[in-house]
C-alpha cells in the first residue's frame, strides 16, 4: 500500500526537514501476528498528523514504533524502514535513549511519577545531567509555560501532581515531554479520558506546539482529527488506506473504506 | 423451596459463624499477650534490660547482653537478607518470563519452606565448623538466608504492581531500562518493599533453632561478630527449660521484650505501608 500524491516519497532525502518521519515498506509483528502492513508514509514537520482507525488497526503500534517503545515487548519484529530525519531508526549506531529524547510521548492515561509537579517537569532535564538550580526553574518554568499549565500551578509546583485533576496531570506530562525539547511529540489518544473543557485546552495546546514540532496524534476522536490536525491517516486492519491533508480525508475521501469509516458505517 | 424467612436464618448463622472464626484467628494473640504481661511484667523492671544474667540465687540480673545480640543478629541478618532478596526480587519482576526467573521463583519458595534448624545445621556446617567455633556471624547468616526469599518473593510482589504506565513514561522521556527500574519503579514500590523488609526481620527476630548451633548464646557481654552471642530466643529457651523460677521469671519477661520487638516492627511496618497510600512518596 503507498501513500497518496501529495505523500509520495520525496526523490531525494535532502529535501528532509527537522522533525521529518518517513516509514518506508514498514511491517511489524507481535509474535506470529502481524499488526502492521507495508505501511510508507511521510510525516511533515511542524504539522499535526492524526492517525484514525477503528480499535486494533495498527495505528498505536505505528505510533510506539516511532519512539520504539514496542522494544519492550518480547517477541517482536520488523520489516522495511522507520527513519527520524533521515536517519533509521533501527540503525545500529542509533542510542535508543537518545531518540526518545529527540521523540517525546504522552500517554492516554496521564501518567505522572508521585512526585511534586516540578519533579516531574524536570525529571528529562535531570536525566541529561542539568544540576543547577536556576537551570532546572527555567526549564520547568519553560516547560510548564509551553503546556499552558504554568499560570494554574506556580504557586503549588512543590506539591504532589498527583494532586491535580485529569487534565492538568495529562498537561503536566505533555510539559515532562517538552522539558527535553523533543523534535517530535506522539500523542496516544491524549484526551480521550477528559472532559470537553480539559479536550479542548489540549486541542489548543497541540495546535500552538505545531509550529516548533512534528506532532502525531492517535485518535479515536474523528471530530478531534478534523479539528486539530493538518494531515490525516486512516489505518485498517493493519494497513495505511489512506492519508491526506485532513479538510480532503474528511470531506472528499478517496477510498471506499475511508468514507465509511468517516461516516461512521462501521468502527 | 427455601421460605424467606429460613433463608434469612440460614444468613444470619453463616454471618455468625464468619464472626466467631474472626474472633477465633485473634485469640491466641490475645492470650499470648494477656498470658506474657501477666507472668512477665512483674520481672520487668529497668535493670532487665541494663543488667547482664546472674547466677541463680542473685536478684537483679537482666538480659542486657540478650537484647543487644538480638539486635547485632537482627542487624547482620538484614545486610545479608536485604540486598540479596531486593537483587532477586527486582530480577525475577524484571526477566518475569525467563527459565531462570521460574526456577529462582520455584526455588524462594522451597526455601521459604524449609524448617528453620535445617538452616542452622547447614550454616553450622559450612561456617562454625570450618571456622572452629560458634559466631554472632553464623547466626546471623543462618537467619539472614532465612530472610533472602521472604525478602524477594514480597519485593517482586510490591515491583509488580507499580503500573506499565510509570515505566513507559520514564522510558519514553529517554531513561534508560536500567535507571527506570532504578529511579521509577523501585522508587514507586521502595515503601512496600521496606513493608516487606520489615516483616522479614519481624519474622526472623524470634526465631531460636537457627541460632542454637551457630550464635550458641553467650552468658557474658560480647558484641564482637566472630564471638558466639547472646539472643533473646536463646536466653529465654535456656531460662525455661531450667529448674529455677527465677530464671523462669526472666524467662517470661524476656518473651514479652522478645513479642514487644515484633510487634513494634509490625507496626513500623503498618505505618510504612500507611504513608504509601496517602500523598505522593515525596
Amino acid at each position: 500500500m503507498t501513500a497518496t500524491l501529495e505523500h509520495r516519497l520525496p526523490k531525494s532525502r535532502q529535501a528532509l526537514q527537522p522533525g521529518t518521519i518517513e516509514a518506508r515498506d514498514f511491517s511489524f509483528w507481535y509474535g506470529k501476528k502481524q499488526a502492521l502492513n507495508n505501511i510508507s508514509l511521510i510525516v511533515p514537520p511542524s504539522s499535526v498528523t492524526a492517525l484514525i482507525g477503528p480499535s486494533g488497526c495498527g495505528k498505536s503500534t505505528f505510533l510506539r514504533s516511532i519512539n520504539r517503545l514496542n522494544d519492550l515487548i518480547p517477541g517482536i519484529r520488523h520489516e522495511g524502514d522507520l527513519s527520524l530525519d533521515g536517519q533509521s531508526i533501527f540503525d545500529k549506531d542509533l542510542d535508543v535513549v537518545a531518540l526518545r529524547q529527540r521523540v517525546g510521548m504522552v500517554f492516554q492515561r496521564w501518567n505522572p511519577f508521585p512526585k511534586s509537579i516540578y519533579d516531574n517537569v524536570a525529571y528529562g532535564a535531570r536525566i541529561n545531567g542539568v544540576t543547577r538550580s536556576s537551570e532546572l526553574d527555567e526549564v520547568v518554568e519553560r516547560s510548564l509555560r509551553r503546556a499552558a499549565l504554568w499560570d494554574e500551578v506556580k504557586d503549588r509546583l512543590r506539591t504532589s501532581a498527583l494532586g491535580l485533576s485529569g487534565g492538568q496531570q495529562q498537561r503536566v506530562c505533555i510539559a515532562r515531554a517538552l522539558a527535553n525539547q523533543p523534535e517530535v511529540l506522539l500523542l496516544d489518544e491524549p484526551a480521550s479520558a477528559l472532559d470537553p473543557g480539559s479536550t479542548q485546552k489540549i486541542e489548543e495546546l497541540v495546535y500552538e506546539l505545531k509550529r516548533e514540532l512534528t506532532i502525531v496524534i492517535v485518535t479515536h476522536n474523528l471530530q478531534q482529527a478534523a479539528r486539530a490536525s493538518d494531515h490525516t491517516a486512516f489505518f485498517f486492519s493493519g494497513q495505511l488506506v489512506e492519508l491526506g491533508p485532513t479538510d480532503q480525508i474528511f470531506t472528499r475521501p478517496r477510498e471506499e473504506r475511508t468514507d465509511a469509516y468517516i461516516t461512521g458505517r462501521f468502527g | 423451596m427455601r421460605t424467606r424467612t429460613s433463608r434469612h436464618w440460614l444468613s444470619g448463622v453463616m454471618i455468625g459463624l464468619t464472626y466467631l472464626a474472626a474472633i477465633l484467628a485473634t485469640l491466641p494473640l490475645l492470650l499470648i499477650l494477656a498470658h506474657l504481661i501477666g507472668k512477665g511484667a512483674s520481672s520487668l523492671s529497668l535493670s532487665f534490660f541494663t543488667n547482664m544474667p546472674k547466677p541463680v540465687g542473685e536478684t537483679g540480673g537482666g538480659m542486657a547482653n540478650a537484647i543487644v545480640g538480638t539486635l547485632i543478629l537482627i542487624g547482620i541478618a538484614s545486610l545479608i537478607g536485604l540486598p540479596i532478596g531486593i537483587g532477586g526480587g527486582i530480577y525475577l519482576s524484571e526477566k518475569r518470563r525467563t527459565p531462570l526467573a521460574h526456577t529462582v521463583r520455584f526455588l524462594s519458595d522451597v526455601l521459604n519452606g524449609l524448617p528453620s534448624i535445617v538452616m542452622g545445621i547447614f550454616a553450622w556446617e559450612f561456617l562454625v565448623r570450618p571456622a572452629g567455633h560458634f559466631s554472632a556471624l553464623a547466626g546471623g547468616a543462618a537467619v539472614g538466608a532465612m530472610m533472602i526469599p521472604l525478602v524477594t518473593r514480597t519485593t517482586e510482589e510490591m515491583l509488580r504492581v507499580v503500573p506499565t504506565s510509570l515505566r513507559e513514561a520514564a522510558l519514553a522521556l529517554g531513561y534508560p531500562k536500567w535507571r527506570t527500574s532504578l529511579s521509577v519503579v523501585l522508587r514507586t514500590a521502595l515503601a512496600g518493599i521496606a513493608t516487606g523488609a520489615l516483616v522479614a526481620v519481624a519474622r526472623i527476630a524470634g526465631e531460636t533453632a537457627p541460632l542454637l548451633f551457630t550464635a550458641f548464646g553467650n552468658q557474658f557481654w560480647s558484641t564482637s561478630v566472630h564471638e558466639p552471642i547472646a539472643a533473646l530466643p536463646l536466653q529465654i529457651f535456656t531460662y525455661a527449660i531450667s529448674p529455677y523460677d527465677e530464671w523462669h521469671a526472666q524467662a517470661w519477661a524476656g518473651a514479652l521484650v522478645l513479642i514487644t520487638i515484633v510487634l513494634v516492627i509490625s507496626l513500623a511496618a503498618r505505618v510504612v505501608t500507611r504513608s504509601r497510600f496517602g500523598a505522593a512518596v515525596d
